[in-house]
């Protein structure tokens, strides 16, 4: 393949990024939203024909019907220790190929729906219009950037730019007060991560001595062409030569490079204790929230501990608790995510709740993916399920802009009873309510089955546990969905219009996808994306499927119940375990735990302390000298006249003594 | 190649003149940089290129010794910009002939201490570069600075005391070349180099005596109330440039001369070294006024390049001047901004201040930029210049730890890689409250954005660190060959 289209990929938004980030001010609103619309749409197509070349040319795939990496290209950036250098380059696999299809497609769809989302009621263009469109691309740029990274170093740096462009869109209404703390939170929070990140990364690196993720992973097979096999690669070999198995505080070094790998992942997946980030990032404009907090970069922890796999795997094989470690995180998230979900208010912290509770099934599933079971069924199930989750969670989220559009509020409690003025946002937050519940034949239910099922045959506390957690998915979905679309609708007051469908660039985005979420659940995943290229025929699993297809519709039933019309069954159930539903409803107090870290104890108990510490002793040691020479001088001399030219004559005169007196010396010794 | 001279004929101090004579030290630098990559590579016996030298003051050896490799010119080509962005920012001073006067002083030094080879010329120079400094902070300063500017001069006095007195040793306890002793760095290094007795005397004190100036904890007080009362362009030169005259002094005298003390020695100055670099992250994260969190932020960077300096290993060291420019670049951006946005608020306490982003948005975009840069986004220069030093620092410490050699470097790397998030946490404290949010004052509605000259200067400082963060292998290697084992030889 000429590397000059997928290459397009990446500098077509950079370009969009500079051009209205420069010039955007100069060009009309309307104009700046079209060109910005049109180069992600060319971005998508260019994006589609490429992993369609990579799945369908047959190019790739080697005579045994594995799929290989292809390295489209690969250029030194900047090189560092011995043979250690940073590259940019651009490798084609599944799961790159996968995601180059999700983030263009989700954001096209955004740049599209954006163009009516920033404006008012009256058609009016927010201001800093072309800003949006600028960070979008930024965004886009970057992301893209991460997904086809062919070393962790790479994936670093983009890691860190969708950070920024995640900053700079969270923070977008500036002037907001909430806004800018959450930007501020997301960044700081993320970047505490990324910190684990990096020191994984200088590990992982000096243990492999190598960033590159095909000499870590794979074999070379051909020209730019690899093929995944840990027992072959360069890296694992050097990593076990050299002394990566000693143990270093309870962990083989390995495994620590890997446990830090992964709490970047946590950071930017928003996986519990790092995802309080998350809900706050919310206070961004909606479509953002969609494209960056929904869809793709949140996912890119999960994309992460993909793209490292293999390595887990040999750590796995080596008695390493990496992936333990992965599954625990991703089912304590998954749990604690849909509890909180099912007491918030704000449709769109509900939604990031969901979102958290979601990729943590992701998490989970990687992290219960062996090769026992059904040859590592949870990887394809992940990548799968990522795939389903990106369409329907952007889907529910751009549903839920255009309520928020309709009616100025975030809260449901001004929503009621919506599905009569709005009936293309119904029918469309319906298909993405049950493509999460995983009710058949949508999509979620496919990829759902799939985790399940894996989960099912690695271990029955995680199974029962995760579908546990599925039937409380479909609880909190269908109460969300009741409350807004049901219930009796407000009454319309005197010189407002009632809440009513949006234009066409709002709604055609949720036409397509909502078709999608449909479908997307029949594309023949396990043959496309394995962990190693070898295709594998997945079946449904039938006795998975129907348990959890009865747990989804029984809490659908209890939620109907309980939320279809106004009744006193949720103010029962609410005193019925009091203390639970406060826990929730504040989020089980992370925030506030937080904020006594990092305030009271790190900003009052070190950052004022050191400042006063410098202030006082550091700096009054200095100037006690100070103080002590000019009390001598001035018991001697009395020459202190506070007058700058005096200082200056005397500093002079000093320094000619002390020259003088230097030469001298210098002489003496000669 | 003689670009420190050229300056001597600016006599007339006059804003076209600062401009044209920095355009031309600007020429000059890039035309260096070309003839430098041209010619064939160092070696241990010529470590430097241009290599020329005259004889000053006979009777005591003393020569106008001048040669420069990648590191001097990387250095040389900072200092032009700074002078050419700073010329623009100090546009409408008061008095500007005697300003600009002393200014171009202050760069012939700076210039002259970066191609010296002797060491007699390069402490002159070092003192030539310094002087000016007192002057500029006393007239043309702000706040308190009749006490600033006599701290900044007596501390920084005090470091050159010390610096006399270890190269006055060097000198005596150095080879004899043609019966006489030498100032020469190049001869004393191809002739046997210093006594290693006296290494570990001489060390300690001239990297003191230069790490004051680099602003190594606990000698750096100065630079928070200097940089605080001193004008805009004194500001970014000063911490833009001067303070890599300690950085730059600490390895090209202090570890290029004594290189089995510096191996010995250098972990109490790790430990020093590593504290600034939380200790400044950590007190910029409560202070209140513009400059002071930048002068704790450069604690911070600067300490970085000390830390890495002292790794003693070739990738470390390289990060160690990218490290260098890269602050440089962005804390003259920083300054400039300060200034611009103190000369129209007439308050830099951040508390007073908010909303900037509507009010003056060229110049908010910059300071997000410079932001962004110095909490090492990637694309800018911090970013390549951390990364390089604490790629080089980890390999080097888990090397030692795995060999049994102590895990001290291993630990402190680990403590300077936290810097990376105390770091955001002031740089996105300022932005929020400065830039973002409501307008605190109404007053500061009426504020205009910057002039074409403010434009000019902040322009070129980003695009300088935006090509450092973009193509950062281009600088990396001009800079890594100083370092290579064969050439220097402190590094393990």
């Amino acid at each position: 393949m000429e590397a000059t289209l997928p290459l397009l990929i990446l500098v077509l938004p950079l370009l969009m990024f500079l051009f209205l980030g420069l010039f955007g001010k100069y060009l009309s609103h309307k104009w700046s939203g079209i060109i910005g619309t049109l180069g992600m749409g060319v971005t998508m197509v260019i994006a589609y024909y490429t992993a369609y070349t990579y799945f369908f040319s047959g190019d790739f795939v080697d005579a045994a019907g594995n799929r290989l990496q292809y390295v489209v290209f690969d250029q030194q950036w900047l090189s560092l220790w011995g043979d250690l250098s940073i590259n940019l380059g651009f490798l084609l696999d599944p799961i790159s190929a996968l995601m180059l299809v999700v983030v263009t497609t989700i954001s096209f769809m955004v740049h599209l729906y954006s163009n009516g989302y920033m404006r008012d009621h009256h058609g009016v263009y927010e201001t800093g219009f072309q800003r949006f469109y600028a960070f979008l691309s930024l965004f886009s740029f970057s992301m893209l950037g991460l997904v086809v990274a062919t070393n962790i170093f790479q994936m670093y740096i983009f890691w860190e730019l969708v950070g920024a462009s995640s900053y700079l869109l969270i923070g977008f209404y500036y002037t907001k007060p909430s806004a800018v703390s959450a930007s501020k939170k997301a960044f700081i929070v993320t970047r505490f991560a990324d910190l684990g990140f990096l020191i994984g990364i200088l590990v992982l690196s000096y243990c492999t001595e190598t960033f590159n993720f095909m000499s870590m992973t794979s074999s070379s097979v051909g020209e730019g062409l690899y093929h995944v096999d840990v027992t072959s690669a360069e890296g694992v070999k050097t990593m076990i030569e050299s002394r990566a198995g000693q143990m270093f505080l309870g962990g083989s070094i390995m495994t620590w490079a890997l446990v830090l790998i992964f709490m970047g992942g946590m950071g930017k997946s928003a996986m519990m204790p790092l995802h309080i980030w998350l809900p706050d990032a919310m206070e961004g404009p909606t479509p953002v929230s969609a494209l960056i907090h929904a869809a793709t970069m949140v996912v890119a922890g999960v994309y992460l501990v993909a793209r490292l796999f293999p390595l887990f795997m040999v750590n796995e094989l080596a008695g390493g608790a990496a992936l333990d470690i992965v599954t625990v995180v991703g089912a304590l998230t998954a749990a604690y995510a849909a509890i909180v979900a099912c007491t918030q208010v704000d449709i769109k912290r509900v939604l990031a709740f969901s979102t958290i509770s979601q990729i943590a099934f992701m998490m989970v599933s990687l992290g219960v993916s062996r090769g026992d079971v059904g040859e590592n069924l949870g990887y394809m199930a992940s990548m799968f399920h990522l795939f389903t989750h990106a369409m329907f969670k952007a889907l529910l989220f751009l549903g839920a802009g255009a309520l928020i559009h309709a009616v100025s509020s975030n809260d449901y409690t001004a929503m009621h009873g919506l599905r009569k003025h709005m009936p293309i946002t119904h029918i469309t937050f319906l298909i993405g309510c049950l493509a999460i519940a995983g009710i058949i034949p949508f999509s979620g239910f496919f990829s759902k089955d799939e985790i399940l099922a894996s989960c099912f045959g690695n271990s029955m506390v995680a199974y029962v546990w995760m579908s546990l957690v599925a039937g409380l998915t479909a609880f909190y979905m269908f109460r969300l969905y009741y409350l807004i679309f049901w219930w009796k609708e407000h009454k319309v007051h005197e010189g407002h219009h009632a809440p009513k469908d949006q234009p066409w660039t709002m709604t055609l985005p949720l036409i397509i996808l909502g078709v999608v979420a449909i479908f997307c659940g029949l594309v023949p995943f396990s043959e496309m994306v394995t962990w190693n290229g070898h295709p594998h025929h997945a079946h449904i699993n039938w006795t998975v499927a129907s348990v959890s297809l009865a747990v989804s519709i029984v809490a659908i039933g209890i939620a109907t119940l309980m939320y279809r019309k106004e009744n006193s069954l949720p103010a029962k159930m609410r005193s019925l375990f009091p203390r639970l539903w406060q826990g929730a409803h504040h989020r089980f107090y992370f925030d506030e735990l937080y904020m006594f870290i990092t305030h009271k104890i790190i900003f009052n108990s070190i950052c004022k302390p050191i400042a006063w510490f410098d202030r006082h002793i550091i700096d009054g040691t200095m100037d006690a000298f100070a103080a002590i020479t000019n009390k001598a001088s001035y018991a001697i001399r009395g020459l202190q006249s506070g007058n700058a030219q005096s200082y200056v004559w005397v500093y002079l005169l000093g320094a000619l003594v002390l020259g003088g007196g230097t030469v001298a010396i210098i002489f003496l010794f000669f | 190649m003689l670009g420190g001279l050229a300056l001597c004929r600016n006599i007339k101090q006059i804003r076209a003149v600062a401009v044209a004579g920095s355009l031309v030290l600007i020429g000059m630098s890039v035309y260096l940089l070309l003839e430098y990559l041209a010619l064939p590579a160092l070696t241990h016996e010529h470590p430097m290129h241009f290599y020329d030298s005259w004889v000053w003051f006979e009777s005591l050896n003393i020569h106008l010794a001048v040669g420069v490799d990648g590191v001097s010119i990387a250095m040389i080509l900072l200092t032009s910009i700074i002078v050419f962005a700073g010329s623009f920012a100090s546009w409408s001073i008061n008095q500007p002939k005697a300003f600009f006067l002393w200014l171009i002083l202050l760069s012939t030094g700076v210039y002259g201490f970066f191609i010296s080879v002797d060491l007699f010329t390069m402490f002159m120079f070092y003192e030539v570069a310094l002087i000016p400094m007192y002057l500029l902070i006393g007239v043309w300063g702000s706040g308190n600075k009749n006490y600033s500017a006599m701290k900044l001069t007596l501390m920084l006095m005090g470091g050159s005391a010390f610096l006399m007195l270890g190269l006055i040793g060097i000198y005596y306890n150095g080879p004899v070349v043609d019966g006489a002793h030498t100032w020469d760095i190049t001869q004393i290094v191809n002739n046997g180099g210093v006594e290693k007795g006296w290494q570990y005397f001489l060390f300690p004190i001239t990297f003191v005596g230069f790490g004051v100036l680099g602003a190594m904890f606990p000698f750096h007080t100065w630079s928070p109330d200097g940089h605080a009362s001193a004008p805009t362009a004194v500001s970014m030169l000063h911490a833009g440039v001067l303070m890599k005259l300690g950085g730059y002094g600490c390895f090209r005298v202090a570890m290029y001369l004594m290189p089995e003390a510096a191996q010995e020695l250098s972990w109490i100055f790790l430990i020093l070294t590593g504290i600034s670099v939380v200790y400044g992250a950590f007190s910029a994260c409560v202070q209140t006024d513009l400059k002071y969190i930048n002068a704790y932020s450069s604690v911070s960077h600067c300490g970085l390049v000390l830390f890495a300096v002292l790794m003693l290993n070739q990738t470390a060291m390289t990060g160690a001047v990218m490290q260098m420019l890269s602050h440089g670049l962005m804390t003259a951006l920083f300054f400039a901004l300060i200034g611009m946005i103190y000369g129209r608020t007439h308050t830099r306490d951040i508390r007073e201040m908010g909303g900037m982003m509507k009010i003056m948005p060229y110049l908010a975009v910059c300071y997000v930029i410079a932001g962004f840069a110095s909490l090492g986004l990637p694309g800018l220069s911090g970013f390549v210049a951390e990364m390089t030093i604490f790629v080089g620092s980890f390999q080097q410490g888990m090397s030692e730890f795995m060999a049994g050699a102590g895990s001290l470097k291993l630990v402190f790397t680990i403590v300077a890689c936290c810097s990376i998030v105390i770091t955001a946490v002031y740089i996105l404290r300022v932005v929020g409250k400065l830039l973002l949010g409501p307008v605190q004052d109404k007053h500061h509605l009426e504020l205009t954005d910057a002039t074409w000259w403010e434009r000019l200067s902040t322009v070129t400082l980003i695009i300088s660190v935006a090509a450092i963060g973009c193509f950062p292998n281009f600088f990396a290697d001009l800079i890594r060959e100083t370092f290579s084992g064969e050439i220097f030889k402190a590094v393990l």
